[in-house]
């Protein structure tokens, strides 16, 4: 990445924690325009937490955001979405019960001018935007319940690229498909990647990670071990990372945490 | 486009004709199911009963006997889809019942009071605004406990039955107030309370102008997106069966002469003389029945057609998911129980007016009929599945379960094992069916 330019996303100082236990403690990672930052860690790591803040669904106890350099505001996922930060859940975050395009425009309705939803119109755009993921996707009236994990997976992401998102992130996008799906969901994140957009990646999948990513970002129990560039390491070095916390011996890492409790 | 009509065309060879009548006309199975309980029930007893089941004063009867509890239930589907529940709704409408009665009767005309004198032209609009507006303030207390400080609705309502019933006896000492404003008592039905056969024949008229406006609407929304539309014989098909049905039931209420004895009052202080075979005036739709159809079309209105109704489904659905889709879920709670008490007051004028009195005993164990019609009608408590006409037909089939139950003087202990087991009956068999389906 160009040290010049202005990172999309920084979140500075992170600390959230849950009835005195620590899920986030002094974390800090930066996303650059069309890049991919891996986020890795052991279950309880803290990385879901992290991206949570980001979203709006969770609150910090401290610690500041800045998207395109200046400090943001986010207390909910409203505030998150204005900011173009969309986010696709491990959990996908559907409403069963309704179908596609009341998934995609939950929140956010089109509406006619008596102010009354515009089904159709919906429908008619749900149609496009699928029809790029997923051509042969045919369920548009059916709840989503009853569509396949695969299929209800495209539902998340379509929801998450429809609204022009700037900011990306994605909590285990492939944990749920199969083969062919997940090759898909590869290749959208390289096209959403060209257009500029910057995604954080959650994974377990180190294959994934190495594959997609720009640069990795390890946690441990709640902090960070270091940001690594992916060119720079092999998978034993970032493996070690995670399990042991123990920091490659040629590459540079950054940690602010480190920096910042010698 | 053309390989899609043809594969359409040979899966729909391969199923039958009812299949492919049901996917052209995209009637919801369930509701016809039910529909198709309510005609059993209704044939069965008019035969139980030696043929007065299905007489035009009987089904008269019966449609205003269901507005109460249908009105009331249309809200129910709403609580219930947002995994909540409200046990308070019958004593709530006798409370607000009391506090409309105390209005119109006491605090308007008395001279202690207001002293407005009696039966004023404005009495029952401000009668039923206050009630409304009291209805409204409640639920947003029962609301606001709910939503924001996480007690469960369970609990806070069935503090509500309590409360509110014991509440209803402090406006008046426990004293019934009657009778009430002469214009308010319309509120309920009776002879005069209905709009007779001309109005009757307009109203029916226009809906069946507004079931043939919609589906041409729908249609052409759809070819303005180029969407799959309906055959066209699908389309006659719904329009023909809607406006039948619509136009049938007009003339049910309107072959309903007015009793005897009003007729006869009426004759005397009109100065007509008294025919040789009877005066017959046909007494058309109860105006109670027309309030409810009207609730009707505004709840299905708001559940299917507005931000608000979406809200409620998808909450109900998956409160986690609405939640991060930035929706303010306890704001939408709320509005709920504001709507649910809004209709407890609605409820409470129409039954006030027909017993022309306001008791502090009016609706106890109304809230179980309600949340039964609900059920019956669809609505299920894991959330997000309900809908306003099966609560409407849930309200139908529970009344006409009784009303025919009384016709063939059944005791009214065996008439509540009868309802207890075809509310336990219907849910099972629901339950049954929704397993399969999916």
């Amino acid at each position: 990445m160009a040290p010049d330019q202005t990172p999309l996303v920084e979140m500075r100082n992170i600390f959230v924690s849950f009835g005195g236990v620590h899920a986030v403690e002094d974390a800090t990672v930066d996303l650059y325009p069309g890049e991919v930052v891996g986020l890795v860690g052991g279950n309880g790591a803290g990385k879901s937490t992290m991206m949570k803040v980001l979203s709006g669904a969770y609150r910090p106890d401290s610690g500041e955001i800045y998207v395109d350099g200046k400090l943001a505001t986010i207390h909910n996922p409203r505030d998150a979405k204005a900011l173009g930060i969309e986010t696709i859940y491990q959990t996908l975050a559907l409403a069963d019960n309704v179908d596609a395009p009341a998934n995609l425009f939950l929140g956010r309705e089109i509406l006619t001018r008596w102010g009354t939803l515009d089904d159709i119109a919906m429908e008619a755009a749900t149609r496009k935007v699928m029809g790029r993921l997923n051509p042969l996707f045919k369920g548009f009236k059916t709840p989503v319940k009853a569509l396949s994990g695969g299929q209800r997976q495209t539902v998340a992401i379509a929801r998450a690229i429809h609204f022009n998102a700037r900011i990306l992130i994605m909590d285990e996008p492939t944990a749920a498909l199969g083969p062919a799906e997940t090759a898909q969901v590869r290749d959208l994140i390289k096209q959403l990647k060209k257009e500029g957009i910057g995604i954080f990646l959650i994974s377990h999948e180190i294959r994934d990670v190495f594959d997609l990513a720009d640069r990795i970002t390890v946690m441990k129990t709640a902090r960070m071990v270091g940001t690594v560039n992916k060119d720079d390491v092999n998978e034993d070095e970032v493996l070690g990372m995670i399990i042991g916390g123990t920091l490659p011996k040629t590459a540079p890492v950054t940690n602010a945490y480190v920096e910042a409790h010698p | 486009m053309v390989e899609a009509a043809t594969a359409q065309q040979r899966r729909d060879a391969r199923f039958g004709f009812f299949q492919t009548f049901m996917r052209a006309t995209e009637i919801d199975t369930r509701l016809l199911g039910m529909i198709i309980a309510l005609a059993v029930i209704w044939v069965g007893f008019h035969f139980q009963s030696g043929g007065v089941f299905l007489t035009p004063r009987n089904l008269w009867n019966l449609s205003v006997q269901t507005s109460t509890v249908a009105v009331m239930a249309t809200g129910m589907v709403l609580v219930i889809v947002s995994r909540n529940i409200d046990l308070s709704v019958g004593s709530l409408m006798g409370f607000l019942g009391m506090v409309m009665g105390a209005v119109q009767a006491r605090f308007i005309p008395l001279p202690e009071y207001l002293g407005l004198g009696f039966d004023q032209p404005y009495t029952w609009i401000v009668t039923l605004a206050v009630g409304m507006a009291l209805g409204a303030a409640i639920g947003a207390l029962h609301g606001t406990i709910i939503a924001f400080f996480e007690i469960p609705a369970f609990i806070v309502t069935l503090g509500g039955l309590l409360i509110w019933r014991g509440a209803a006896w402090w406006v008046a000492s426990g004293q019934t107030i009657a009778p009430l404003d002469s214009t308010f008592q319309l509120l309920g039905g009776g002879a005069h309370g209905s709009i007779g056969a001309t109005m009757s024949w307009i109203v029916g008229g226009l809906i069946c102008v507004g079931i043939i406006a919609t589906i041409i609407s729908g249609r052409s929304q759809r070819r303005r997106f180029q969407f799959p539309l309906r055959p066209l014989w699908a389309e006659f098909v719904l329009v023909g069966v809607g406006c039948a049905a619509v136009l049938g039931a007009v003339a049910v209420v309107n072959s309903y002469p007015w009793p005897v004895g009003i007729a006869r009052r009426y004759a005397e202080a009109n100065n007509i003389p008294w025919p040789e075979g009877g005066l017959i005036i046909p007494t058309g739709i109860a105006i109670p029945v027309l309030i409810a159809i009207g609730v009707a079309m505004v709840m299905t209105f708001i559940a299917n057609r507005t931000r608000f109704g979406r809200y409620v489904f998808a909450l109900g659905g998956n409160p986690e998911a609405a939640e991060l889709g930035g929706i303010n879920t306890r704001w939408v709670i709320v509005k709920i129980f504001i709507v649910m008490g809004i209709l407890c007051a609605i409820s409470a004028a129409i039954a006030t007016a027909r017993l022309n009195a306001s008791t502090n005993a009016l609706g106890v164990l109304t809230e179980l009929y309600v949340i039964a019609a609900a059920v019956i009608g669809g609505s299920s408590f894991a959330g997000g599945i309900g809908t306003v006409p099966g609560a409407i037909l849930g309200a139908l089939i529970m009344q006409s379960l009784q009303s025919g139950m009384v016709l063939m003087r059944i005791d009214a202990p065996m008439q509540n094992i009868v309802v207890g087991i075809v509310l336990v009956l219907a849910v099972g068999l629901d339950t049954i069916y929704r397993r399969r389906a999916t």
